[in-house]
């Protein structure tokens, strides 16, 4: 019988505690497919985040670190000029890159360190039970927004894809999403150049990945989908922020 | 022999310099040494001071609470330490800048007018190796040529030219210290 | 070699190298400035890495990745700077990682001052961050032991994949002493077969490096682990130094800087006729408490002298179990103790005062 399909060798064989419809599984066997097809195998290091995304290190059939919340760019920085023919990238969610990690992507980015971060943007603290991200929309219902975002006392969403595009030291960003299958196959494309200029040691290379969190939406899988095309993409358009210096 | 001394003065006369040298050059005739600088925001622009022990022995403490010698080159300085030199200690002032009179009697006093004489040896920004001229002079810590060799690898082959000018200078210091 | 004349800073980043660091992190703070300031000049000349961060935070935690991948990694700072660390050591705690840390203390709290102080005791010796565990805390009295003790932190560190704090403080960062950088003789290591640095040649299981552990059996398994290591550590590397205690009658209990004012008051109180000697805690954790419970045996009782309120004195207590009398003097805000206030305390220490 013809193969159709094999589990790339990157993933390991544990199972993904992730939700039912979650979008992070996805993008795991994105990453995962690109470092194999790139050759890398025995170069990558991840760092895993404190969030959803936080036993990636289980799932990652590479060496892994688990970084504080925020601090995966400054641990990746450690780790890549202590190896720097690694492959070495961060897999964030936006309550750890765009809250608490601020500081530590904006200046892993101005040194042109020579990382990858997966930046996955689902608009929510998904393993925390929902709570208010610095990237929820405003209007949206959280459990810490529970009238709905009001930009008049909890701000207005974090651009990160851009606000990261102003600093000369980036080299390569690019914002995606996985709602559907073209946008998946853009996605792979943006993970593996950014791997590939990584890499061919031209800076630091960033995707941010929109994604779906049905559970704490409060929406079915398909629903989440669908919701995130309208709802999220006309704030976070998609498309190169910036590429080359 | 334990030698504890404290150099004070506006920040830029050198005063952290000579200690240095005091030091450098105690610690090449293997004697113990040490050289605690005033640090922070104390240094811009206002005054700046160390401490410097020079021993036989282990140095203790670092800080110098009861000095045998105090060179002061500005009139703040001496005003604040005067009280820190024990009885009968020596007490190096510029008498260029400091126009006031010490107040203490149990204390020997050398007046060197450093500013003029460091013109006349060639710079004033030498005044602080007229006053150390004068220290070892009435001190006799450290042979001069150790001085001497000390600043030659302090200055380095650049500032090697001011070599003449700085030995001029402390001995000048010296001369008026006698 | 010759002796060189050297800042506390300069000589404790110089002997980093000389132990081979190769990666340091740092940011800027009073007063141990010039510990990066050496390592910016330095490391490039050595083909080492050095990075001023954009925090103490990210700092420490460049030094978890950089150790996690296997490099001899260090950072510095000082009291506020080192709070924001607390994190990140006490991940790297728990990961397991060696590095060493260098803690010039100034005088707090808060922002404090950029005074001298031995204020940060407690937090260097009890752990500092959330959870069970310890640093090795090593506490030099000069620059020479400043610049010795640096080469054998990186050493323990090794070991036994443990973060190792040599505390100080401004006045050891700041003075000028000779130092010897002594060939050092060091101790044969373990292969760290726990880097993640890229898993070559797959002939081994893929490397993790992490501090989570969900499972109530699996974070009760590390905490035996580490409990265990402590006690391995308490027995190996415990070091102490001990002056004029032989006939002693009175002990000062001092470490680092204070320790020095403790040897000139020791020797000023000996010429008044009291016999006095002085324990000096090299390593502040572990705590060389059977010094102390031996000391408790023969003298009348003990003095503790720190540039604080009274924090080393809990352990000096703790050590002599009620035996004798311990008392306490402290100065805090920058003061250095002088010789005669701690022998006027040794006075009403004898009197019973």
């Amino acid at each position: 019988m013809a193969k159709v399909f094999e589990k790339t060798k990157m993933l390991t064989d544990v199972p993904f505690h992730y939700c039912p419809g979650c979008t992070h599984g996805i993008i795991h066997r994105l990453v995962a497919e690109c470092i194999e097809e790139l050759g890398m195998q025995d170069k990558a290091v991840g760092v895993a985040p404190v969030g959803c995304a936080v036993f990636a290190y289980n799932y990652f059939d590479c060496d892994m670190m688990e970084a504080a919340h925020g601090r995966a760019p400054a641990v990746a920085t450690g780790i890549k000029r202590a190896c720097p023919d690694d492959l070495v990238f961060t897999y964030q969610g936006d309550g750890d890159l765009a809250s608490i990690g601020t500081a530590e992507i904006v200046h892993a980015a101005a040194r042109g360190e020579k990382i990858t971060t997966i930046f996955v943007n689902n608009a929510i603290y998904g393993m925390t039970g929902g709570q208010m991200a610095p990237t929820t929309l405003v209007g949206q219902v959280t459990t810490t927004s529970p009238y709905g975002r009001n930009a008049e006392t909890q701000g207005m969403p974090v651009k990160m894809a851009e606000m990261l595009a102003t600093l000369d030291g980036a080299y390569y960003i690019e914002r995606t999403s996985v709602h559907n299958v073209p946008n998946i196959v853009k996605t792979k494309k943006a993970i593996k150049k950014a791997f590939q200029y990584q890499m061919e040691g031209k800076g630091f290379s960033i995707v941010e990945i929109l994604s779906t969190c049905p559970t704490n939406w409060g929406l079915s899988p398909v629903e989440a989908l669908k919701w995130l095309e309208d709802n999220m993409i006309p704030q976070y358009p998609l498309g190169v922020t910036k590429e080359g210096r | 022999m334990t030698e504890q001394i404290i150099l004070a003065g506006f920040g830029g006369q050198g005063v952290l310099l000579a200690g240095q040298i005091i030091a450098y050059a105690g610690m090449n005739e293997g004697k113990n040494v040490s050289w605690l600088p005033s640090y922070g925001p104390e240094m811009r622009g206002g005054t700046a001071n160390c401490n410097v022990v020079v021993s036989d022995e282990e140095v203790g403490s670092p800080v110098v609470v009861e000095a045998d010698c105090l060179i002061v080159m500005n009139r703040p300085s001496l005003e604040k330490y005067e009280k820190d030199l024990k009885p009968g200690g020596l007490l190096l002032l510029d008498s260029d800048l400091i126009e006031i009179e010490p107040t203490r009697s149990d204390i020997k006093v050398i007046k060197v007018p450093a500013n003029s004489l460091a013109e006349q040896a060639g710079s004033i920004k030498a005044a602080n190796m007229v006053m150390l001229g004068a220290y070892n002079a009435c001190a006799h810590v450290v042979q001069n040529k150790t001085i001497i060799e000390c600043l030659e690898k302090i200055m380095g082959e650049k500032k090697a030219h001011l070599i003449p000018m700085n030995e001029q200078a402390l001995e000048l210091g010296a001369q008026a210290a006698k | 070699m010759a002796k060189v004349l050297m800042k506390g800073n300069e000589a404790i980043a110089e002997a980093a190298i000389k132990a081979g660091c190769t990666h340091y992190f740092g940011y800027p703070i009073t007063p141990q400035n010039q510990i990066p300031e050496y390592m910016s000049k330095r490391m490039p000349q050595v083909g080492g890495t050095f990075i001023q961060a954009e925090s103490e935070v990210s700092a420490i935690n460049m030094v978890y990745g950089a150790a996690g991948a296997g490099a001899r990694a260090m950072t510095s700072s000082s009291s506020p700077g080192i709070s924001l660390k607390q994190e990140g050591l006490s991940y790297i705690a728990c990961a397991q990682l060696p590095c060493v840390v260098v803690n010039m203390i100034r005088s707090g709290p808060g922002l404090g001052g950029i005074l001298p102080s031995q204020g940060d005791y407690f937090q260097a010796t009890k752990g500092g961050g959330h959870g069970d565990y310890h640093l090795v805390v090593l506490a030099p009295s000069g620059v020479q032991e400043a610049a010795d003790l640096v080469a054998e932190a990186f050493d323990i560190a090794d070991e036994y994949r443990i973060p190792v704090m040599i505390l100080g403080d401004g006045m050891i960062g700041q003075m000028m002493e000779p130092v010897e950088f002594k060939k050092h003789e060091g101790r044969e290591l373990p292969e760290k077969t726990w880097a993640a640095n890229g898993w070559k040649n797959k002939n081994h299981a893929r490397r993790v490096v992490n501090s989570l552990y969900i499972e109530a059996e699996a974070m009760e398994e590390v905490n035996r682990q580490l409990q265990e290591k402590y006690a391995e550590i308490t027995k190996k590397e415990t070091r102490v130094q001990e002056f004029m205690t032989e006939d002693a009658d009175y002990i000062i209990a001092a470490f680092g800087t204070t320790a020095r004012i403790a040897k000139n008051a020791a020797l000023k109180a000996r010429e008044m006729g009291i016999k006095v000697g002085v324990i000096r805690p090299i390593t502040l954790w572990p705590f060389p408490a059977e010094a102390f419970a031996q000391a408790a045996e023969h003298v009348k009782g003990i003095l503790c002298v720190e540039m604080n309120t009274g924090q080393m004195v809990e352990d000096v207590k703790l050590s002599v179990n009620g035996k004798v009398p311990v008392e306490f003097y402290g100065t805090t805000g920058g003061f250095v103790p002088t010789p005669a206030a701690v022998v006027d305390a040794l006075e009403k220490l004898k009197e019973g005062k």
